[in-house]
Formats: C-alpha cells, structure tokens, sequence
C-alpha cells in the first residue's frame, strides 16, 4: 500500500531546473532542434509513436527531447498529451494493398509480382561504424532513382498464397464488427484478436521481441516465416458524420509484416499454414515482426494446441507488455513508502521480541531445575 | 490522384491534396490578404482520429492506434460550407484549406489550376521515392542460379 506524503515543494521545484540543464547538457554544443530528431532519428520517433499509440512526428520527436532520448519516458508523455484530445472518430479500415511501397521483401517467395524491393535496410549493411558521421560533412547524400517506379500497387504475399489455399484465411466476422478499444474498455479474457492486436501494436520493443524470441527457441510451437515485409505510405481516410463521405487524412508511414507458420492441421482444419500479422507505425520492422510471431502465438488457444509456454499466455503477455504500465509499477517504488516500511520494521521487530521472550521462557524452567 | 481506395470525386480528391499540402503552399495558393470574407463554424481544432486496420490485411478490424488530426469548417458569404481533415496540428493550415475547399465548391476554375500543379508536385515526389525504391529491387536468385 502507498500512503501519500506531503512537503518537499522546494526541493522538487529545483530538481526540475537541475534536470533542464541536465538535459540542456554542454550549453556550448548547439541545442537539438525537433526537426533534426524528426528527419534524423527517424526509427527512434517510429518506436515512440507506436508505442505511445499516437501518430504525429513532431510530438514524438518533443517527446524524445524532452526526455533526453528515453524512449519508454517519451512513451509516457506522448500516452499523457493524447488523453487531452478530443477523439473526432475512428478511420475506415486501413488498406495496406495499396500502400506505395519503399521496401518489401520475402523470405518464402522467390519471385513476387512486383518484386523484392530492399528499400532503406540495415540488413546487408556490415554493422562497421562509419567514421565520416562523426564529421561536419558538406554532402548531402543522395540515392539513385531507378528509370521507372515501382509498380503503383503491389498484392501482398499472403493474399497470393492464400489463392492456392494453403493459408490460413484472414476475413472478417459476419457484420464486420466495430472492434473493441483497449484505451475505453480495459482487458477481459479471453481476449480477441482485435484486442490482443491492439495491445501489442502499443506494447513494449523488447518486451515482445524476447517473447518472440522464446518461441523461437522452443518455448512455443511454431516455427515462423516471413511471408512479407513492407515499408511505405497508406492513406487514411475519415468519414466525417457532417460530410457522409470518407475524406483522405494523409498518408501515415507503416510497417507491415505478414508471418507465415507451420500448423499441422487438426480434426476440423486440414493441414496448413497459419498467420501472424504485425503492424506498426513508421518504420519499425523488429517490433511489427515481434508482433506478428507474438500474434501467431497467442492463437493457441483458438488452433486448440495446448498453452504451456509464456508466449502462448494471452493474460501474461497481455498483461504485461505495455511499458508505461511496467515502467509505472516497478518505478513507483522509487517513492517515499516511509509508512508502508514503518510497518513491516515494527511487525519483523514484535515478531523477533516475541520469539526472543518465547525462547527465553522455555529455557527457564530448564534452569530452574 | 492518390492511392486512397475510396477518393473519387473531384472534392475527395481535392480535399486529398490540400491534406497533404503545407500551410505555407496553401497560402501561396491563397494569399491571406485575398481571402474571401468567411465564417468560423468550427474552429481549426486538433483531436484525434483511431486509426483501425484489419489483421492480416484483410481479417477483422482493430484499432493500430490514434493519429493527430485537425479540422476546421468555415461558411463563406454564399453560404457555402468548407471542410478540413488532415492528419497533424498546423490549424493555420486547416483554416486555409477549408476555405479553399468552399472557393473550389462555388468557383472552381478560380483554383483548380494552383490545385492540379500542387496535385502534381505531391505526385511527383511520390514518383522520385518509388524511383528510388526500385533501384534496390532485387532478384537474388538470379545471383545464385548463374549459368
């Protein structure tokens, strides 16, 4: 239990200007403008518009200033500012066929229609640090354009999979249900889809990237392949009740991942492939494949294979990937628990005392003797 | 114009390109001194939008997560209404827009023009990222088969 304490009014005043001008740092180092951190620590601003479950660059981008680049204390700020919104509504449904795609790649399909794309990866790079980073440089970098653009729409690879049915088929319920929204209504099990996706779309990095992990090594049963990755721009449309019509947003920057696995089939289902889907904002291809295997995992229950390992533990996973959540409940023991420890000190004190008396009067009567 | 599955008539896909203009390009195209006199029926406001996608693209809905969005409605004196939503905050954007979105409704050749040049810089740039995009296509098996 947490008893509120009071006083300390100076003391946290000042410990506000000592983390400015520690976050300040060197004031003769120029001070970070947002828009660098915007264009140039790109992946960084997608971790935390993902999992802060806000999509806006600018605010991500103020968010990881102000917390000197910690990315769940980011998180947190970007949670707290969206509950001062007015939420105008909810989107119609993405359509990610239509992104323009900047990278896609598979790992099952040879030759797509469209073709592979690598787009901007790490991948093949040779993780050698590049000195000329570290120097004021004058050139601009610039890629080559290619004669012609990609095609404008590319099928993503499950939906050609799917033709030949081997693939799990991902289509809606009857009614194409309103799905349900974790930030209005909190988790009940068991979860859905639509529940559990949404909480791992803003769920904690490395959180779901161990999970997916674990069943990689074993703690789970299936074995993932990526059936696509795909980077780029979707537009998201809005139907305003004033207008009747949808209207086009914008484009948002997504990450997609389409996981394909191995299922053996069971008395109802004959033998093929199942699915896991990640999603996220921006480029953030680890978090949407941790996503996508995490997904997959969690259909355990619903594919009647037996639930044993953690990743396959819709309450334990779901419980506890939000970070802001975590982060909140292990830090808070950081606060004054003077009381709540008073206590404990004087219940181990009565009971040590009891147990000393309680000794002392049974080797009493020995010495009586 | 864009790759919005739905955006079809003429105002969608006008509204789809002052969406993702700037506030700046906006008042090139409209210079503030020459705006018409308008009403403020909602003023520009940012809120929210939940973003919902489907699982596995095309499964059951879920929510992805919110995105930034601001709105503004103005009547002009012909009693035309203009409409804004676009994703981020800028409400001097969202004022212009709306008001080129009644301009365009009551006297579309005054802009139609700015707004197919701005339409076709949007496009262009989409054009030069997809260029880029497909000079790291791949065949890897092209690699390894040889001759």
């Amino acid at each position: 239990m947490y008893v509120a304490v009071k006083g300390g009014e100076a003391a946290i005043l000042a410990s506000y200007d000592l983390l400015a001008e520690t976050r300040r740092g060197n004031p003769s180092v120029p001070e970070l403008r947002l828009a660098q951190i915007r264009e140039q620590m790109g992946t960084a601003v997608a971790r935390v518009m993902s999992e802060g479950s806000l999509y806006d660059a600018d605010l991500a981008a103020l968010a990881l200033k102000q917390a000197q680049g910690d990315a769940v204390e980011a998180i947190f700020l970007l949670r707290a500012f969206r509950t001062t919104l007015a939420r105008f509504g909810s989107s119609e449904p993405l359509d990610t066929s239509t992104m323009r795609v900047r990278r896609r790649v598979s790992a099952t399909y040879k030759d797509l229609p469209g073709g592979q794309v690598l787009g901007p990866t790490y991948d093949y790079t040779h993780r050698l640090f590049d000195f000329t980073l570290g120097e004021e440089s004058a050139a601009t970098p610039e890629a080559r354009p290619a004669d012609a653009p990609l095609d404008a729409v590319m099928a993503r690879v499950p939906d050609i999979l799917g033709q030949e049915g081997l693939l799990e088929v991902e289509q809606p319920a009857a009614g194409d249900p309103a799905p349900t929204d974790i930030t209005r209504d909190s988790l009940s099990f068991p979860a859905g889809r639509d529940v559990r996706l949404q909480t791992l779309a803003r769920g904690d990095e490395g959180f779901l990237l161990g999970l997916a992990y674990s069943v990689q090594r074993g703690f789970g049963h299936n074995h993932p392949f990526v059936g696509e990755i795909r980077l780029g721009e979707v537009a998201v449309e809005f139907t305003p009740e004033e207008l009747g019509f949808p209207v086009d947003l914008g484009d948002l920057t997504l990450t997609e991942c389409q996981m394909v696995n191995q299922f053996a089939g069971s008395k109802h289902v004959p033998p093929q492939f199942t699915r896991g889907y990640g999603l996220s904002f921006g480029h953030a291809e680890r978090k949407a494949m941790a996503m996508s295997i995490v997904d997959r995992s969690l259909k355990a229950r619903a594919l009647g294979e037996e639930v044993v390992y953690p990743a396959q533990q819709e309450e334990f996973v779901l419980y506890h990937s939000d970070n802001v959540e975590a982060a909140g409940f292990v830090e808070h023991l950081k606060l004054p628990h003077y009381v709540d420890f008073q206590a404990e000190l004087e219940l181990i004190r009565r009971i040590r005392a009891e147990r000393a008396a309680h000794a002392q009067g049974a080797t009493m009567p020995e010495a009586a003797e | 114009m864009t790759t919005g599955a739905t955006s079809t008539t003429p105002r969608q896909r006008w509204m789809a390109i002052l969406a993702r203009a700037s506030a700046a390009e906006l008042d090139d195209m409209l210079p503030r001194g020459a705006r018409p006199a308008f009403t403020t029926l909602k003023p520009a406001e940012t809120g929210t939008v939940m973003v919902q996608a489907r699982a596995g693209g095309t499964g059951d809905r879920f929510n992805l997560g919110e995105a930034t969005t601001t709105r503004c409605v103005v009547r002009l004196e012909s009693g035309t209404m203009g409409f804004s939503y676009a994703l981020g905050t800028d409400r001097a954007k969202a004022e212009s827009a709306a008001i080129i979105d009644a301009l365009m409704q009551d006297a579309p050749d005054q802009l139609a023009p700015a707004i197919a040049r701005l339409g076709k810089a949007q496009q262009a740039a989409r054009d030069l990222a997809s260029r880029k995009a497909a000079a790291t296509k791949v065949d890897f098996f092209t690699l390894v088969r040889g001759e």
